[in-house]
């Protein structure tokens, strides 16, 4: 899907990472990924979706509720070193539908996307349901089916519309 | 069929469901032909909380085909209760037996255990998840008694907690019923029971508080207990509940044809007098369990690979 380009973000678009330029409060990174226009105060369970939390040494920026013209206020999460597959991305499309992806090597913004939403997510997720057997101490994975406004748990059914982010496995 | 368990009655078609009840009525008028067809085979029951009757029922079932059964017993002597997980017990007891049956107190037990077994697997419950094969004997009475096409049904009582109303409304969406649910307001269908049959079959599904409005149309009124405890005090139960009882007086509006069913057991849902009318199939429903069970044991066990066909 074609970006569209928004004012916070410049048409040749290669030296923007996400911020305004007259705002460079995350720091610019080398080579990793990007995710910006993040609903505002999301940031923190973007990185609990990806499972990202500085443990193997990755250098994490994360600028919260930044002005933005698309959004009133966004955040910006940043991954030096790593860049994140679309797969690994799409699941972020449960709490930050309009994210965009940029894939940056040496400064530059090399691919950019959006995120999809996936048809199932596993392993991501708990249930809310406490008489689900994914509650227990089975040796069994969490899978949610995602439906058009919500997920539901493949095991017991159980449907979440809201505050899908406190389901978010710590 | 083409399936390796039998989970839940959503995973079903029409065909299948034909398939099913077709060889029970086929059983059912004829069980000494099938006497001795699954000699030597054993069924593995894994009940974690007690129903006797489900489990009396798959036992008959599996005896009159000529086979036996291999019974856990009860959580409290069983490894379960030092701590064994699910998924190890079916993997121990699938070494003994040709299929299992299970019943487990949680949402979702039998998918999860269905994904560690190679043999076939049958949900009898899971937690306030699904009943299919209590689905499939209801299908079979409605079916003797009425026809599963150009249906109208009323399915009455506690929708909110009773997994069979669930199952047994989503199976439905596969034929021409028209379903009217009968309740009061805080026993209403789940809201992801209504979303799915929405998703299968909008235009067929009606809500009610009262009997009294759609009595007249239906070919079957289908009533379940409403139970005492999902009220804060007697009171409030007494006058709920008593709203949705049904004795020969209500039946005064119904069509003569009218069946009525239940999954028993009932407390005072149904006056006995009742009973003894045209209208009651609920002691024919529950005998019905043990043709429709030896059907999809016959069923699975042929589908396990060396059964003789
Ligand atoms: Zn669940």
């Amino acid at each position: 899907m074609a970006m569209s380009d928004g004012r916070d973000e410049p048409a040749n678009g290669g030296d923007s990472q996400g911020g305004d330029d007259h705002q460079l409060r995350v720091s610019k990174i080398r080579s990793g990924t990007v995710i910006d226009h993040v609903r505002g105060g999301q940031a923190l369970n973007v990185l609990a979706i990806l499972g990202i939390d500085g443990s193997e040494g990755e250098e994490l920026s994360v600028g919260m509720n930044v002005p933005s013209d698309r959004l009133a206020r966004k955040d910006i999460v940043k991954v030096e070193g790593r860049e994140l597959s679309q797969d690994e991305v799409d699941v972020l499309s449960l709490i930050a539908p309009d994210a965009t992806i940029n894939i940056v090597r040496d400064y530059e913004v090399i691919e950019k996307h959006r995120v999809d939403r996936p048809e199932i997510v596993d392993d991501v997720l708990s249930c809310p349901n406490t008489g689900c057997i994914t509650t227990g101490d089975e040796p069994v994975t969490s899978q949610f089916e995602v439906l058009d406004d919500g997920v539901r748990c493949a095991y017991c059914g159980t449907i979440v519309r809201e505050e899908i982010a406190s389901l978010i496995d710590t | 069929m083409r399936h390796d368990h039998l989970i839940t009655s959503k995973q079903l078609s029409r065909a299948d469901i034909e398939t099913v009840l077709d060889r029970a009525a086929e059983i059912d008028a004829d069980p000494s032909a099938v006497a001795d067809r699954h000699a030597n085979r054993l069924l593995g029951l894994l009940f974690f909380e007690p129903s006797t009757r489900t489990k009396m029922s798959f036992e008959t079932a599996m005896k009159r085909l000529g086979g036996d059964v291999v019974d856990m017993g009860s959580v409290e002597s069983s490894s379960v209760k030092k701590g064994e997980t699910l998924a190890d017990t079916v993997r121990v007891i699938e070494g003994y037996a040709d299929a299992l049956v299970l019943r487990h107190p949680k949402q979702g037990a039998a998918t999860m255990a269905s994904e560690f077994v190679d043999v076939p697997l049958l949900n009898a419950g899971d937690g306030a998840g699904h009943h299919p094969t209590q689905t499939l004997l209801d299908l079979y009475t409605i079916r003797e008694n009425a026809g599963l096409d150009d249906l109208t049904i009323g399915i009455m009582g506690d929708l909110k907690y009773g997994r069979t109303v669930h199952s047994l409304a989503y199976a439905l969406t596969n034929f021409d019923a028209r379903q009217h649910f009968v309740s009061p307001e805080s026993l209403q269908l789940p809201r992801e029971v209504v979303y799915d049959l929405h998703q299968a079959d909008g235009a067929g599904i009606r809500e009610h508080d009262s009997l009294e409005e759609v009595l007249p149309s239906l070919d079957v009124l289908y009533v379940t207990r409403i139970q005492r405890e999902r009220f804060p005090d007697e009171q409030e139960y007494q006058k709920v509940a008593g709203e949705y009882q049904i004795d020969m007086e209500t039946l005064e509006a119904a069509s003569d044809d009218l069946t009525i069913m239940h999954p028993l057991p009932r407390v005072d849902e149904i006056a006995p007098a009742i009973d003894e009318t045209e209208y009651a199939a609920y002691f024919e429903q529950a005998h019905n369990g043990v043709p429709v069970r030896m059907a999809l044991l016959d069923l699975f066990l042929q589908e396990g690979g060396d059964g003789d066909e």
